[in-house]
């Protein structure tokens, strides 16, 4: 469970490890570095160059200079102009908090049932939970469809989060990790002081799983702010639009077969890409965290 | 775990407990019951419903029996939109694998203080919103502008027309698939730090080599997390979907690349949404389950040949 345990693993330190095993060299040294700078160069450069893009004017934004010049920021008032830029991020930032919060409480609650409690058929609803992860979206796309038609939420917000409060396989899998491995006997000390299950669950197993609700959290909004497919089917009018439904727009009128206004198309990707990005490393810890329990066994 | 369930109770209390204890248990799990009726379960039988009959949200759907299934194998898209998916899920799957697993072990190399550096500039194209990343690869691949080219030129070599070339328009799409791997290293890497490291000392002195204890050690330690990220990528990459959308498909349909881009996903959700043949729509569906499902079984078959799970 605890990633830290990992620690005496890692070799002494990266010199040493180098130098002493079969690459003795210092040339081979040297190649190893510059193999793994290199290959780094290949993940971040597509970042910087969109940056970059994303300020040149327009007349040299096919030009392959690194450093825009001159360094035109009117761009990003551009795409303040062109679209409800405002309103799509209010709309991003609502059905993000409202999505993750949705599935932390409802996941939680699923979790602890799955976890604290021994009854009859348990495991083959846990298998079912299991199992539902590996059902491709695009069986109950159009019936789910018809559920929100029937309730009237066709052109609404809801359909992109409400579904959310009756919990998500990955998650529910997620924090029944965290939940197992609380100590049995901190909830039955609490029940002979007779809380209630639901008073076990919040006074106990919440306080305790944070990190799995903060892990959730951060995985849930970062999913739901780079959906896409359901903001295309369920909501047509381009006040309710959420930001990457928007970027689709200000691809399709200002790029490819559109306007060719590229700048603008590039100033808005960096738009709705910086958020996620402050997400990352204010909460970088989470993400690590999360990741590295997906992988295991449980 | 264990602590969860080695406890031993009084007999006779088992009952009435276990009465109050699945009581409680279902109504904690009762948010998923509810939703996997209504938005899973349901929704599969109206689906399988759906798929015999010719469905157009106006009018109420009109049974056809096997139409819609007769239709698909007539229908040149299915063909090519499921080579296209397969094509791409076999390119993708095995250099996803192999590209993540060998920055793994270059980065467990690295020491922890700069490995936290390098972690994250593997991880910031897999935080990126697909649509920004379909937005920016649609440049990156430019044949005339894009980076990889002028790359490619840079070394002297004539880069394709990614984005029109019908035979570049794929390997260009899984470029870009691998650029965010960034998850699976991370998987990985969290595997690899479990390792213990005595397996290597002790190989060590029998003398075996770096390619030998990675072979013999590493790869069968972490085949878990193989396994794990060989499911999830092979599932996730037959429904790939918003960045390919986002590059070739939506207002415009200007660009001639997208027959070679139609993914069987994407000419699902245009059929059911863009055309409205919600009936067509679901049969594909269906078929798409069907093919998730047997290669799940294979590769969960094969598992038990390589897989190695500690305490067996």
């Amino acid at each position: 469970m605890n990633i830290e345990s990992g620690k005496t693993v890692i070799p002494t330190t990266f010199w040493n490890k180098i130098y002493n095993n079969n690459t003795k060299s210092i040339a081979s040294k040297t190649i190893y570095i510059l193999v793994l700078l290199f290959v780094t160069a290949l993940f971040i450069l597509p970042f910087l160059w969109l940056i970059s893009a994303s300020l040149k004017i327009r007349s040299e934004v096919f030009n392959f200079e690194w450093i825009p010049d001159p360094v035109a920021w009117i761009n990003y008032a551009k795409v303040w102009e062109a679209v409800p830029l405002l309103t799509w991020a209010k709309n991003s930032v609502l059905v993000g908090f409202l999505a993750a919060i949705a599935v932390v409480v409802s996941c939680s609650l699923v979790a602890f049932g799955f976890s604290y409690f021994r009854f009859p058929g348990r495991d083959f609803l846990f298998g079912l939970v299991l199992g539902t992860m590996m059902l491709p979206g695009a069986v109950t796309l159009i019936p789910v469809y018809m559920v929100w038609d029937k309730l009237g939420q066709i052109n609404s917000l809801t359909p992109l989060w409400a579904q959310n409060l009756f919990g998500s396989a990955f998650y529910i899998f997620l924090m029944r990790q965290f939940f197992l491995s609380l100590p049995r006997e901190l909830f039955e000390a609490a029940r002979v002081d007779g809380a209630s299950y639901l008073q076990m669950w919040y006074k106990i197993a919440l306080p305790l799983t944070q990190t799995a609700m903060i892990v959730v959290f951060i995985f849930e909004f970062k999913a739901s702010w780079a959906e896409l497919q359901k903001s295309l089917i369920y909501l047509q009018n381009n006040m309710l639009f959420t930001l990457p439904r928007g970027l689709k727009a200000i691809l399709d009128r200002f790029g490819q077969g559109g306007e060719m206004q590229w700048e603008i198309v590039l100033a808005a990707s960096v738009i709705v890409t910086i958020p996620m990005v402050i997400l990352f490393f204010m909460g970088q810890r989470y993400f690590m965290e999360g990741i590295s329990t997906t992988g295991r066994k449980g | 775990m264990s602590v969860l369930q080695n406890e031993i109770r009084p007999k006779k209390r088992i009952s009435n407990l276990q009465k109050k204890e699945t009581l409680a248990a279902l109504g904690f799990i009762s948010p998923w019951i509810i939703g996997f009726i209504v938005f899973t379960f349901g929704p599969m039988i109206a689906s399988l419903y759906l798929s015999l009959t010719e469905y157009d949200i106006l009018r109420p759907p009109l049974y056809v029996g096997l139409d819609n299934y007769a239709q698909l194998l007539k229908d040149p898209k299915i063909a090519k939109s499921l080579y296209n998916s397969f094509f791409y899920a076999i390119l993708h799957v095995p250099l996803a694998t192999i590209v993540a697993l060998a920055m793994a072990v270059v980065l467990n190399n690295v020491p922890r203080r700069a490995a936290g550096f390098f972690r994250t500039a593997f991880y910031l194209p897999s935080i990126t919103p697909s649509v920004a990343i379909g937005t920016l690869w649609l440049w990156l691949l430019n044949p005339r502008i894009g980076l990889i080219n002028r790359g490619l030129e840079f070394i002297g070599i004539n880069g394709p027309n990614w984005i029109a070339d019908p035979n570049w328009v794929k390997p260009g799409i899984v470029l870009m698939s691998l650029w965010s791997v960034g998850g699976t290293i991370i998987i990985y890497l969290a595997a690899l730090r479990e390792v213990p490291k005595e397996l290597y000392e002790a190989s060590r002195i029998d003398g075996a080599s770096n390619w030998k204890q990675f072979t013999k050690i590493t790869l069968p330690m972490i085949s878990g997390s193989i396994f794990f990220t060989l499911i999830v990528n092979t599932i996730g990459s037959l429904q790939i979907f918003s960045e390919v959308y986002t590059m070739y498909f939506g207002q415009m349909n200007a660009s001639t690349g997208t027959d070679s881009a139609l993914f069987f996903v994407i000419y699902l959700f245009r059929q059911a949404f863009e055309f409205l043949n919600m009936g067509y729509a679901s049969a594909m569906a269906w078929v798409l389950f069907v093919i998730v499902m047997v290669l799940t079984v294979i590769q969960m078959a094969f598992s038990k040949r390589w897989v190695y799970y500690e305490g067996e």
